[in-house]
Order: structure tokens, then C-alpha cells, then sequence
């Protein structure tokens, strides 16, 4: 279980560094790239990204320190990891950033961001060129803690049958 | 938790009023909240959008035999008469070629007929964000946020959240890869997924696949959306063009599975 934290801690890290160093992304991903138990293998691929960076806003090692992880919802006596965990809220020159992972037996199923910067006018403009967060895994629509979507064209035909269809129910 | 993360975890309690309309031939969705949002002043601004939506389908459509862009075509009307909307937007398209090194190209847009100016491509966005000025004079703490077919134009709200503009999978329309949070500007995606092949290589004239969609992020919708065009245009070479456009971020989702993403400084 243990083990399994640490791996979780050092995923996050990964993941904190994706999300507030933005341009260490520039590079391809597998589209369904960070699911799966190997968590420990992500967090290397965006430490190494991390190094291939000059001139980024986080300090590297800031994020680093959060390889401790705040656990919230699993369950102790569980021999395999499931639950929700709260990565710690790293500083980055735009503000906190905190990723909340979801885990199913072992697995990180999803992963979110549930702080960013979106304090003041300074961080609401910088907040016009934050990078699209993939998920741990594609999530299903309708399960995702979304306002609109964005897609390419959507026909009349096929927007009966949208997630843009169901957030508009839901708003009317 | 920190005190950040409570606030945003906070269940909502806003005011907020959705609306759908069918125009130009597709569904426009207006959300807007904050104090007032089902008032009669939301309601007007939001009407007030639609018909300017109206007027632009009608002044730009190319399915209407009398819209000034159809006369423009069939060289009824020249452009020195044409509408100074008209005008707006031809001149628009000149600084798209330029901006996109001519892989947006409103000439090379009608398949086999090089030359024709078409700017269907640009429309609706532009007409999209001079609707929303009627939404933008509603008080600074309405927030809204504006879909036409796929692409978001948003407003947060004068200290309010951003909103989180999800991005469709294109092979898979059922899910969303992942989301971004913006306060204040727009998110355009273009792609072959929904219609099959529509964007075609100014250069070949043909419809190009190794880009199944690009999503781009940043301050002006109008501009996200000439670069996601784009950036589906270039197909592979797409992957290091984007680099090159300052203050926007985004993705694109390779025909070979592969997602790219990058976000670069303003």
C-alpha cells in the first residue's frame, strides 16, 4: 500500500508538472497514455520532459516536494488502491495547481484538476492560454464536470445525441 | 483541502439559464450566469445574438442564391458595393492567408474552382463573436459562455470561475479527452470528424487526414479557429506550426493515435 502511495505521490508530481509547465509539452502522447497500474513509469516520462525546459514559470523543485501525498478517501485495510487522492497543491508562478487522481483497483482511472489559478485579472488572462488537461483516460461524457464542448462541427442530426445536448438540458 | 479547492468544490447556487437555437444551420447554445441570468435583460441580449446571427447567415451563406456572397461569386456584385460586413470579413481572410502562410486560404476553399473567395471557414466565428457584444454589455458579473457547433466563446464573469470547455474525442463522440479551464476568450476545434474530409489542402486541393482534429485555445475566437483550420490543413507538418502561435495552447489528436499538445507564452 505503501508502495503504491509513493507511486501515486510521484504520479501526481507528474501530472502537476504537466499541468503548470507548459511548455514542456511539447511533445506527443498516447492518446490513452497515462491509464493503466504502471503509474510509476508516467511521472519518469514528464520528469524527463520537465528537464528538456529553460525557461518555465515552476520551479522544479517546488513541484518535486509533493512527492508526498495527502490521501483522503482509501481505505487502509484494502490490499489494492481505490479511491480518490488529493495531490498536494504545488505553487507555480500562475498560482496553486492541486490534481485530484482517481483509483480503481490499482489503476488510476482519472485524473483532474481540481485548483488552478483563476484569482485576479493576471491569472484569469493567463488562464486564456491554459493547455487542455487530458485525462488519465478518456472519460465518458457524461460523467465529465464539464460546461460545453468542444468538437469538430457538430451536425444538427448529430446534436441530439450530444454532450452540448445534455449540459443544454440541463441548463434550460 | 485548501481554501482554493473548497471554493471551487462548492455546489453551485448561481443563477443560470441555457438557450438552444438552430441557425445557420446549426445549434447555437448560449449559457449564461450570475445574478440576473434569468432576467429579461439576459433574454433580450440573447435574442439580440441570434438575429444578429440571422442577418449574418443571410448576408454570407453560400446555400442562398441572394446572399451578397453567392452575388459576389457569380460576379453579380463587386466588392467596392458589397456590404462593409462583406468588407470586414475579405479583409479578414487576406490577413488569415497571411497569418496561416496561406493554409487558411478562403480562394483555395471551393473544391475545383481555385480563386473563388469563400470564407464560409471564418464566418462563423466572426459572426459568433460580434453577436456576443450584445452579451458583453450585460453587467461584468454575468458570465456566458457561447457554442456554435463546436466551437466556445466564453466569458467567466467578473470574479467568478472559468468555465471548463470539454474536448471531444473525434473518434469517439461520446467521450471527451480531457478539459480546459478559460475565463476569458475562446476554443475552436476543426477537424474531419464529424462531416468526414472538409478541410482541404489549399496546395492540393485535396482533403487532407492526418490531423483527425485540432483544438486550439486563446484570447480571440475568430483567431483559434483560423489556426485549428489550419492546423488540420498541414495535416503532419501541423505538429511544429503550432509552436509558432504565440499565447494560444491546444491539441491535436494524429491520425496515428498519437495527441499532441503544446501551450505557448503570448
Amino acid at each position: 500500500m505503501r508502495r503504491i502511495l509513493i507511486a501515486l505521490g510521484t504520479t501526481l508530481t507528474g501530472l502537476v508538472l504537466l499541468f503548470s509547465w507548459p511548455t514542456s509539452l511539447n511533445r506527443s502522447v498516447a492518446a490513452t497514455g497515462t491509464s493503466g497500474g504502471t503509474t510509476t513509469d508516467d511521472s519518469t516520462s514528464s520528469s524527463d520532459a520537465g528537464g528538456t525546459t529553460d525557461d518555465s514559470g515552476a520551479s522544479a523543485s517546488g513541484t518535486t516536494d509533493s512527492g508526498t501525498t495527502d490521501s483522503s478517501t482509501a481505505d487502509p485495510g484494502s490490499t489494492s488502491a481505490s479511491g480518490t487522492y488529493d495531490g498536494t497543491a504545488v505553487s507555480t508562478r500562475y498560482g496553486d495547481v492541486q490534481v485530484r487522481v482517481t483509483v480503481v483497483d490499482g489503476e488510476v482511472t482519472s485524473a483532474e484538476a481540481i485548483s488552478y489559478p483563476n484569482r485576479d485579472r493576471h491569472d484569469q488572462q493567463i488562464n486564456a492560454y491554459a493547455i487542455p488537461v487530458l485525462n488519465a483516460a478518456a472519460v465518458e461524457a457524461q460523467s465529465a464536470d464539464i460546461d460545453m464542448v468542444s468538437g469538430a462541427t457538430v451536425t444538427s442530426g448529430a446534436y441530439v445525441q450530444s454532450l452540448q445536448d445534455a449540459l443544454d438540458q440541463a441548463g434550460l | 483541502m485548501n481554501a482554493v479547492a473548497a471554493v471551487l468544490d462548492a455546489p453551485p447556487t448561481d443563477e443560470r439559464r441555457a438557450w438552444v437555437q438552430q441557425v445557420m444551420g446549426m445549434p447555437i447554445s448560449v449559457h449564461v450566469r450570475g445574478a440576473g441570468a434569468r432576467g429579461p435583460e439576459a433574454a433580450a441580449a440573447v435574442g439580440a445574438l441570434m438575429e444578429d446571427l440571422r442577418a449574418a447567415d443571410a448576408m454570407f451563406s453560400t446555400y442562398r442564391a441572394e446572399s451578397e456572397i453567392s452575388r459576389l461569386q457569380r460576379g453579380d456584385l463587386t466588392l467596392a458595393d458589397a456590404d462593409p460586413l462583406v468588407r470586414e470579413v475579405h479583409l479578414l481572410c487576406g490577413i488569415a492567408r497571411i497569418r496561416t502562410d496561406g493554409w487558411f486560404d478562403a480562394w483555395h476553399a471551393v473544391p475545383g474552382r481555385p480563386g473563388v473567395f469563400d470564407p464560409t471557414g471564418l464566418v462563423k466565428t466572426w459572426a459568433v463573436t460580434r453577436a456576443a457584444r450584445h452579451l458583453r454589455e450585460l453587467p461584468a458579473e454575468i458570465g456566458f459562455a457561447v457554442g456554435a457547433g463546436g466551437d466556445v466563446l466564453v466569458r467567466a464573469g467578473a470574479g467568478r470561475a472559468a468555465w471548463r470547455i470539454g474536448v471531444e474525442d473525434p473518434r469517439d463522440r461520446s467521450r471527451v479527452l480531457g478539459s480546459v479551464p478559460v475565463a476569458d476568450g475562446g476554443v475552436a476545434t476543426s477537424g474531419i470528424a464529424a462531416r468526414g474530409t472538409h478541410i482541404l489542402d489549399p496546395r492540393t486541393g485535396r482533403g487532407t487526414s492526418a490531423v483527425l482534429s485540432a483544438t486550439v485555445v486563446g484570447p480571440s475566437l475568430l483567431w483559434a479557429d483560423v489556426f485549428a483550420t489550419a492546423a488540420v490543413a498541414q495535416g503532419r507538418r501541423a505538429r511544429e506550426w503550432v509552436q509558432t502561435l504565440p499565447g494560444t495552447s491546444g491539441l491535436l489528436v494524429l491520425a496515428d493515435g498519437a495527441v499532441h499538445r503544446w501551450a505557448n507564452e503570448p
